[in-house]
């Protein structure tokens, strides 16, 4: 399998005119873009451009038309729950947090599809990570401050051990310190798994900076494709999709 | 006086066992489907039916109950799957609709197969008062089996993997399917579970009130009412519910109001709930925002 634009480096997962639509609203027209395997890339773009519509198309969570393939297999019209057992985990808008459940029951959620033997160090791998996801073990998640939500949402995912990490907006709605905590932990995941990630993320600033592709997307349409270099330093695609 | 009063709450704390496991099987399928399962009763007694079937044909008591309550289960799955599947996005009214269609269609299949007459159905316990004369063997073996598959469903969703599958399926069915969880199946089952629950329930309850098509339709007006005073979203609520209504009908139907007037308690708890506390004593208050 060759890259869509970088002939020579191995692609995780392409998408070839990938349409999405809730009911009559269509939201992606026909999209290309592929995620590097090993890379981090980031999909950028306004509010309602089509940024969380594409993971969840990803996933089967959304009515599809075109070519999703992961690894090789087509995976558009799968099942979410089987996609998923193909090593692709999703970190949904919101954390999708089992609020009325146990930290330890969210994790152990995490590592369904896998035999609870193999997962025991795993969750000790995971506390070296986020230590007070140790400390909160057994505590409802839903009384979790959002960044630890976040965490745990995270960790979620990684104890499927994906191949390819879904992240949509692990920024959201907190302070500026703990979005910091978070990639840098997420550059040591990146490290240590060996994990493929496409990255959703509203701040521009910190997904440029987090990635080495970029893809730009207005109201379902890709506007703009490169290196995340490139696109950081064009003045005028910061100026009309990134806002800064 | 006192000794009147001690043997109404034993036998109301037997009857209420079989309240509370109706109460749990309506609540398993409330949690999952938001919906009431109006033919929980109806599929009760169908298992109850389909146990004194296997009696009949000289099988012992527990291989028949044990036959019952696991067809009870395949037919609960069935019915899942043929039936409530496709209505997994439908209003509320096409849901509630078919709910009462199933009720109606059960309560007339019971009545095809097995006739309209009333049967009595044997119990397994012996036949003489236990507990210094509190309780007949009956009360006091049908109140343990009660017990027993009470604490194994709270076992089952407390400690095992797929209990816990069960239980993030109906919290929340995205992220559910988002780490792997086959959520349709896990709605099968959960139907199954109530279904076998209910059949314990019938078999249980037969011997005391008899077999016909209609058995269970007061039973699970107070096992509704249990629900709802206990809180119909949480299930160890609903237990303690079903339990408490058996304990305030027997009570009430002694000194209160009579034994013809006890299924109008059951109406005014819920009415009482409804108007004076919706979420129930142990219910969670659900917020949503517009």
């Amino acid at each position: 399998m060759r890259g869509v634009r970088d002939a020579g480096v191995t692609n995780l997962l392409e998408a070839k005119g990938l349409h999405a639509a809730y009911g009559e609203t269509r939201v992606l027209h026909g999209i290309d873009f592929a995620v590097r395997q090993g890379g981090v890339t980031a999909l950028l773009g306004a509010n309602g451009a089509g940024k969380t519509t594409t993971l969840r198309a990803i996933c089967g969570l959304v009515r599809t038309r075109g070519e999703l393939i992961l690894d090789g297999k087509r995976i558009d019209g799968m099942a979410t729950e089987d996609i998923v057992r193909l090593g692709c985990a999703h970190v949904p808008e919101g954390r999708g947090t089992f609020m009325e459940l146990t930290v330890e029951e969210n994790m152990r959620l995490g590592a369904y599809t896998r035999p609870a033997r193999e997962t025991t160090d795993d969750f000790e791998h995971m506390f070296d990570y986020f230590p007070r996801l140790k400390e909160r073990y057994k505590q409802q998640a839903g009384t979790l401050s959002g960044g630890e939500q976040q965490m745990l949402a995270i960790v979620r995912a990684l104890l499927l051990r994906p191949r390819l990490l879904l992240l949509d907006e692990p920024s959201f709605g907190l302070a500026p310190l703990v979005v910091q905590e978070i990639f840098r932990i997420l550059a040591r995941i990146k490290q240590d798994a060996g994990v493929s990630i496409l990255l959703v993320e509203q701040n521009a600033t910190i997904a440029l900076e987090f990635s080495e592709d970029a893809y730009v997307l207005e109201t379902g349409r890709i506007v703009m494709s490169g290196s995340s270099a490139e696109i950081g330093q064009d003045e005028g695609i910061r100026r009309s999709y990134l806002g800064y | 006086m006192l000794a009147g009063v001690l043997h109404q709450i034993m036998s109301g704390i037997a009857t209420g066992g079989i309240y509370a496991s109706v109460a749990l099987a309506l609540v398993m399928i409330y949690q999952a489907t938001h919906h009431v399962n109006f033919a929980q009763g109806e599929m009760a007694t169908f298992s109850t039916y389909i146990a004194l079937t296997f009696i009949n044909a000289g099988f012992p008591y527990w291989v028949a109950f044990l036959i019952a309550v696991v067809v009870s289960f395949g037919i609960g799955v069935a019915i899942e799957r043929v039936l409530m599947r496709p209505l997994a996005n439908a209003p509320v009214l096409a849901s509630v609709g078919v709910f009462i269609g199933l009720l109606l269609i059960i309560n007339a299949m019971s009545g095809w197969f097995f006739d309209y007459t009333i049967k009595q159905f044997p119990s397994p316990f012996p036949d003489h008062p236990m507990l210094g004369g509190y309780l007949s063997g009956h009360e006091l073996g049908s109140t343990a089996v009660t017990l027993i598959v009470l604490i194994s469903v709270y076992l089952f969703f407390r400690h095992t993997r797929l209990g816990l599958a069960m239980r993030a399926a109906a919290f929340n069915p995205t992220s559910s399917r988002l780490v792997g969880v086959r959520v349709g199946w896990m709605l099968a089952l959960g139907w199954g579970l109530a279904a076998a629950i209910g059949a314990v329930a019938g078999c249980m309850v037969a011997p005391i009130v008899f077999l016909d098509p209609n058995m269970m339709s007061g039973i699970l007006l107070y096992a509704f009412a249990g629900a709802l005073l206990g809180g119909i979203d949480n299930p160890l609520g609903a237990v303690l519910g079903g339990f408490a209504v058996g304990i305030i009908e027997n009570l009430g139907g002694a000194y209160l109001v009579g034994t013809e007037l006890k299924l109008t308690m059951a109406l005014v708890i819920i009415v009482a709930v409804l108007t004076i506390k919706p979420t129930g004593l142990m219910g969670r208050r659900v917020y949503s925002r517009v």
